[in-house]
């Protein structure tokens, strides 16, 4: 097998939260971070859909940025298709790459230009990238890349708020697709849509990616959606990934407490009437998380360990109680 | 059977605007009995919120109720005088709002609203509305209330503000909760944690609950009885097993075909086609026949009326008596 299309090695991003240096200087206190993101580690295998879900403030976003370069990592790296992102000296190669990743985020109606007429949104990632000459091939593309989203052609003369919440998603979809891109990073792609769209969306996104061999990452909440699109998942619980697997397995045997718990909290449709997992507790302040594991204070199989080591990813699942348990001699 | 806590009998809301009246509800009726939860469930514009908001009689002009009644208890509501209406709201019907910060005041502790209201509504000294506000605080799982009741909304996660939000809406004993998106604004733990509070809240209070919601799943494990709304109407009403298992209206059928679930083969989201029309372009007849599969030429001409079918009611010209074929 070749090498993965997406590698993220050791992922960390650190935000200062302090007070200004005058207010420290002034009240006391002193310099203060949040570690957004810590020590997270993945691949992403060309064709597939990898997505990262979590609660907010799991750092699932701050990930999303990283990986497509809005945001430099304090420390780790990036290799997509082998080229880093963060390293100075193959600023030409990701100058060639970033045609090739493209993001869809989560507000359609924060992410279209109010002011642009939907050929102009469209067209600019040609434009940018000089993918096409003539301004009539530009408009047959755009006219193209509409109907491909199953919006009309002549709907590329209209405004944003023209349209529903639905369809600017799949403008903002046609615009992903306009420069070809091969990998799309999707931030809570149909978290602000009704269900009924948002099956719309999510079986769009998955024609599209059978057609053209997209690599999706997903990040989202919902763990039903997840479910339906992902190939493989990680959890993410205050910055760190804390179980990774393939996506029918992780929703089969769930091994880490809080996926279980996380599981366990989702009000299905099908398992309507079930007895739940009571639920302990919630995230604990970032700035400030718990020493040891993260989950501890809320895990039913906490021990001392627990609450002594942060507890390495190994064999996809980062707990000390799954990964120290007897083993069969 | 005992009195319904809740009676809404052919409700209509329109808000009239410079392009003439737009109808949000049109012909809404349902009843909720003691200790019922009833889940209201559709898409944005569906006319869930403003259904609720009609219920508590907060229509802001230039909406209006056009008609239609409401009983709560017996008691007629929908035309009382706002004074009146004034002291029903907060006393026999409590309001969740989905957003726990907007409806707590920032600037005052959370102790001070709650006993603000308890004293409001309840006859009740500052010394015993305190000791109540506390007893409150700790029956919704807040975790050592006589020091928290001192803290401001900020110092409270979302969750916790919710919590303190369904405390307010409980403090006086109301016969009828009204939760409007209760959960849409938290994580799934906190939400599972809340959902558990609200059916429990029902079920040692005898509260009957209204919960608006656009999340299936919140409702099929909350819920008692159901009603899925379309375009200002109720589409299907019945038991939430009935409903969710064996959907009868055709929009019903596609809504709960669409929502992904943990459990379910890993196969094509059913699809509806269209969206929701704006309620200055609702189609003729049925207003879901442009997206209907099975719609026939009388679905264009006439509006279906909701009819009993088993335990559900549905509003759908399928299950008329005269049978489809001979319509043609």
């Amino acid at each position: 097998m070749s090498a993965p299309f997406v590698q993220a090695t050791n992922l960390r991003r650190v935000f200062d939260v302090s007070k200004p240096w005058l207010n420290r200087v002034l009240e006391g206190g002193h310099l203060e971070y949040l570690k957004a993101v810590d020590h997270v580690t993945f691949d992403i295998r060309k064709g597939e859909t990898f997505a990262l879900v979590g609660e907010s403030g799991s750092g699932k976003t701050t990930v999303a940025r990283m990986v497509v370069g809005l945001l430099p990592p304090s420390a780790g790296d990036v290799l997509i298709d082998g080229v880093s992102m963060t390293d100075p000296r193959q600023a030409l190669a990701r100058r060639r790459l970033r045609r090739r990743i493209q993001m869809i985020f989560q507000d359609p109606y924060a992410s279209l230009n109010p002011r642009f007429r939907v050929d102009a949104i469209i067209s600019e990632p040609i434009r940018a990238f000089d993918l096409i000459q003539g301004e009539r091939d530009i408009q047959a593309r755009v006219g193209e890349l509409l109907s491909l989203v199953g919006l009309h052609p002549d709907d590329r003369l209209k405004y944003p708020h023209e349209f529903s919440g639905g369809q600017r998603q799949r403008i903002a979809i046609a615009r992903a697709l306009a420069s070809d891109a091969e990998f799309i990073v999707c931030d809570e792609p149909t978290s602000a849509l009704d269900v009924s769209v948002q099956a719309q969306i999510l079986n769009l996104m998955r024609d599209l990616q059978d057609k053209f061999g997209l690599t999706y990452m997903f990040i989202s909440h919902n763990l039903a959606v997840v479910r339906h699109m992902a190939s493989r998942v990680g959890v993410m619980y205050l910055g760190r990934i804390v179980e990774i697997a393939e996506g029918r397995e992780l929703f089969a045997n769930p091994r880490m407490p809080y996926t279980k718990m996380l599981l366990g909290a989702v009000p299905d449709l099908a398992m309507s009437g079930r007895q739940r997992i009571p639920v302990k507790g919630e995230i604990p302040n970032p700035i400030n998380p718990p020493p040891g594991c993260a989950f501890n204070p809320r895990c039913p199989l906490a021990f001392d360990l627990c609450r002594r080591e942060t507890p390495e990813l190994i064999d996809g699942v980062a707990c000390h109680a799954v990964n120290t348990a007897p083993v069969p001699a | 059977m005992t009195e319904p806590v809740l009676s809404v009998r052919d409700l209509h809301v329109e808000f009239a605007s410079r392009r003439g009246t737009l109808r949000a509800i049109d012909g809404v009726s349902f009843d909720i009995a003691k200790g019922e939860v009833l889940g209201v469930v559709g898409e944005s514009g569906a006319g869930k919120s403003v259904t609720g908001l009609a219920v508590i009689g907060l229509i802001d002009p230039p909406g209006r109720i056009a008609g239609g009644e409401i009983h709560l208890a017996g008691l007629r509501i929908d035309n009382l005088p706002p004074e009146e209406m004034r002291r029903v709201r907060g006393k026999r019907i409590g309001m969740i709002f989905q957003d726990p910060l907007t409806s707590l005041n920032p600037l005052y502790k959370v102790g001070d609203q709650i006993v603000e209201t308890i004293r409001t509504h309840l006859n009740l000294s500052e010394q015993a509305a305190r000791r109540r506000a506390i007893d409150l605080l700790a029956e919704v799982g807040i975790p050592a209330p006589e020091k928290r009741i001192d803290g401001y909304p900020h110092e409270f996660s979302g969750g916790m503000r919710q919590r303190v939000v369904i405390a307010l809406a409980i403090c006086a004993e109301p016969e009828l909760i009204i939760a409007d998106e209760p959960t849409t604004a938290l994580d799934v733990s906190v939400q599972a944690q809340i959902i558990s509070l609200i059916k429990r809240l029902g079920r040692d209070h005898g509260t009957a609950v209204m919960l608006v919601t656009h999340d299936m799943g919140v409702i099929a494990e909350t819920s008692d009885r159901v009603a899925v709304m379309y375009a200002g109407r109720v589409a299907e009403i019945g038991p939430v097993q009935d409903v969710v298992k064996n959907p009868l209206h055709p929009y019903a059928k596609g809504l709960m075909g669409a929502i992904p679930t943990l459990a379910g083969e890993d196969k094509r989201l059913v699809q509806i086609p269209g969206s929701m029309p704006r309620l200055s372009a609702i189609p003729r007849g049925c207003s879901f026949n442009p997206r209907c599969a099975f719609a026939f030429d009388r679905c264009r001409v006439d509006r279906p009326e909701p009819l009993p079918r088993g335990a559900q009611s549905v509003a759908c010209h399928l299950y008329d008596d005269v049978p489809a074929e001979s319509m043609a």
